[in-house]
């Protein structure tokens, strides 16, 4: 019975993180656009384009890597296009990444039906064209160790490469941000893009910059969706993933480690909720999975409205930088 | 100094360059996934306007544009960004279901429908209020927490159709039908009634209350003390202080009136059509209430032809599903977005052109204050 519930507990974790991966890349990217002062509504978007690009190449080529490379030169692709309208032009920023979400919506769906006619799903791919599991060395030989082997076979063992690349992103995120010039002057951009614009460094610049990375990493978390998680597109397969993300973002107040740990949070729930469906509870009865799905937003909710902590946005975003002469 | 260009321009011309871009760049993709834009468009416009009982279907969903439509134009006045359109259509049409199934087994039809209306937009205009008296009193930002509330409302009548407000027996996540009448009469019906002949189509009486709405939005908005205070609000905050204006009320009277115009859209579908709670019923259309809003530059006779647009497109985008092999209902989507994209994000794009013809220099607001 107990070791039963241990292991329950354990398969919990290890979908956990599962499903947070998209939500780490996500974020990440979102903390590289928005710490420059480019609000990014379009993670969604690009997250589902990528999604497509990514299964619809490893399809056709029969390789995952080939899928992962477009995946993210398409996801870079909207990025300029939100850079341009944006940085180039001063347009709207929310408005402009509403306008890549309805195309991403539309796009996949009508080109993925014109290519392969399958009502908007690509075909099926087998384990040669996905990222399949990685599994460590004596996984299945360690489980046998009691309580604690099962930890390092299933949640340790067993993940395939884009999940380890969601982790790393945050590492590399932290450092890259906190650590090195470029990312002083990301945050510089991101706060008073004035004083960046006198010490001589391009606002633009920057910031351009900064919407390719967050491009690369929604890419990471398209692909991740539909060839390492999934063996398919499917249509909105990311179903409100990238929203979740800026949720975790801003829930994270916009740094690296606190987002991971909103992103485990709502990949948890995810998970809880997917576990808990149906099962009768000791005193609780049925816990509606539709209910613990509204609690990324609601958490979301009460905590930019200052009733637990404090959020502080990066001070000049969806402003655009007007040069003054 | 400062250049603008003639309203017939600024209104006119600059819109119409930009649905012309659109279309071109849309052309330019129908062609490369293989099908004659050319055909694709004429099936569009016979699919819209000219088959029998099309340009109902067209101005029923332009119905649903125009409230959600003129939802966003009322927040974008007063600078608040409401996205939530389509969350507070959701619950519109939740008031109105749940006053009809209470209330349809004891009160006669048209008074369950009398009370509907007012429970479709009270609770519409409560899902704008929250976000808005979250901003005006706590910080947050209409922008993001009416996107949460979308996700919160659907996450809600997901639960409630999947269990509480099933019809008992069902499988399919819908409530049962209302009683019999309890529906908003179709304009087809009515003309029937009076002698003339009208083809079927789920175009209702709804349609008259959108009209009505966007009559009511430009009186309030141009012709009432609270639509100066709502608009000065959007200009200037100091400006709008000297006009009597509350921070706080305004902006928490603003979203009930942009939820309430969004709650609205659940009659058309809901009480006009489907007579039942369905999931999805909102099927985007708070979404595109944004590009209608942009489109039709906040203002209720541009929004009118933005959502007899949008209609066509919806209509005539069902009818190229029906006829061509490699395009889907969602090239719409992508008209839409292409849309948001040049009339929204990249209005500025062709303004410079354009004022380097038309400009006509008048001295900025900035200059005049800076005289003193």
């Amino acid at each position: 019975m107990i070791s039963d519930l241990w292991l329950q507990f354990v398969l919990t974790i290890d979908a956990t993180l599962r499903l947070a991966t998209p939500l780490i890349l996500c974020a990440m990217a979102g903390i590289f656009s928005e710490r420059s002062g480019i609000i990014d509504i379009s993670l969604e978007g690009k997250m589902l384009l990528s999604a497509f690009t990514a299964a619809t190449m490893a399809a056709i080529t029969g390789s995952p890597w080939l899928g992962l490379a477009s995946a993210m030169i398409i996801s870079v692709v909207f990025s300029l296009l939100h850079g341009f309208a944006c940085i180039s032009h001063r347009g709207n920023q929310v408005v402009s990444g509403l306008a890549i979400n309805m195309l991403a919506s539309g796009l996949t769906v009508t080109v993925g039906n014109a290519l392969f006619s399958l009502g908007g799903q690509t075909p099926l791919l087998s384990n040669a064209q996905r990222f399949a599991p990685i599994a460590f060395p004596l996984a299945e030989s360690l489980r046998q160790i009691p309580g604690l082997g099962i930890i390092y076979t299933e949640v340790i063992s067993g993940h395939n490469l884009l999940v380890w690349a969601a982790l790393l992103s945050v590492f590399i995120t932290r450092v890259v941000l906190l650590r090195s010039t470029f990312g002083l002057r990301l945050r510089a951009v991101g706060e008073t893009p004035e004083a960046v614009d006198t010490a001589g460094i391009s606002v633009v610049g920057i910031r351009y910059q900064a919407v390719i990375i967050a491009g690369v990493l929604c890419g990471m978390a398209g692909a991740y969706l539909s060839i390492a998680h999934g063996a398919s597109f499917l249509r909105e397969m990311t179903a409100g993933k990238g929203y979740i993300s800026l949720a975790a973002m801003i829930f994270g107040n916009w740094r690296p480690v606190p987002v991971l740990m909103a992103c485990l949070l709502f990949g948890f729930l995810d998970a809880l909720a997917a576990r808990l469906g149906g099962v009768d509870l000791p005193w609780i009865g049925q816990l509606s999975t539709d209910l613990i799905q509204i609690l990324p937003y609601v958490l979301t909710v009460v905590l930019l409205a200052g009733f637990i902590g404090k959020t502080t946005p990066p001070g000049a975003i969806g402003v655009p930088y007007v040069k003054r002469r | 100094m400062e250049r603008t260009l003639p309203p017939w321009v600024d209104m006119g011309l600059l819109p119409l360059i930009n649905v012309l871009v659109v279309f071109v760049v849309t052309g330019i993709f129908i062609a490369i996934i293989g099908e004659n834009p050319f055909s694709a468009l004429t099936v569009m416009l016979k699919g819209a306007f000219i088959d029998k009982g099309a340009l109902g279907y067209t101005l029923f969903y332009a119905t649903n544009f125009i409230f959600t439509g003129l939802a966003v134009a009322v927040a974008f006045h007063a600078m608040l960004f409401n996205i939530g359109g389509e969350g507070q259509a959701m619950m519109g049409g939740l008031g109105l279901t749940m006053t009809a199934l209470v209330l349809d087994p004891i009160l006669p039809p048209f008074l369950v429908v009398l009370l509907a209306i007012p429970m479709a937009t009270l609770m519409g205009a409560l899902w704008g209020v929250i976000p808005g008296w979250l901003q005006a009193k706590r910080g947050s930002h209409v922008l993001i927490t009416t996107i949460m509330f979308n996700f919160i409302a659907s996450s809600i009548i997901v639960w409630l159709l999947a269990g509480p407000l099933i019809e008992p027996g069902q499988m399919s996540p819908q409530t049962r039908s209302f009683a019999d009448g309890v529906q908003l009469a179709q304009l087809h019906t009515i003309f029937n009634t009076i002698g003339f002949s009208l083809p079927s189509s789920p175009l209702n009486v709804s349609f008259t209350l959108a009209l009505g709405a966007s009559f009511g939005v430009w009186l309030l908005l141009w012709r009432t003390r609270l639509g100066y205070i709502i608009r000065a609000s959007g200009h200037s905050k100091r400006a709008a202080l000297y006009a009597g204006y509350s921070p706080t009320g305004t902006i928490v009277i603003t979203m009930a009136i942009s939820g309430a115009l969004a709650g609205l859209m659940a009659l058309n579908e809901v009480l006009g059509v489907q007579e039942r709670l369905t999931l999805n019923f909102t099927a985007g259309y708070g979404f595109t209430g944004i590009a209608v809003a942009l489109m039709g530059r906040n203002h209720p006779v541009g929004i009118l032809l933005a959502s007899l647009l949008f209609g066509a497109l919806y209509q005539g985008g069902a009818e190229l599903d029906f006829q061509f092999q490699s395009i889907t209902r969602e090239i719409v989507l992508i008209v839409q977005g292409f849309i948001v994209l040049f009339s929204g994000a990249l209005a500025h794009m062709f303004r410079p052109m354009l004022e380097k013809v038309f400009a006509t220099a008048k001295p900025s607001h900035k200059d005049v204050s800076h005289d003193k």
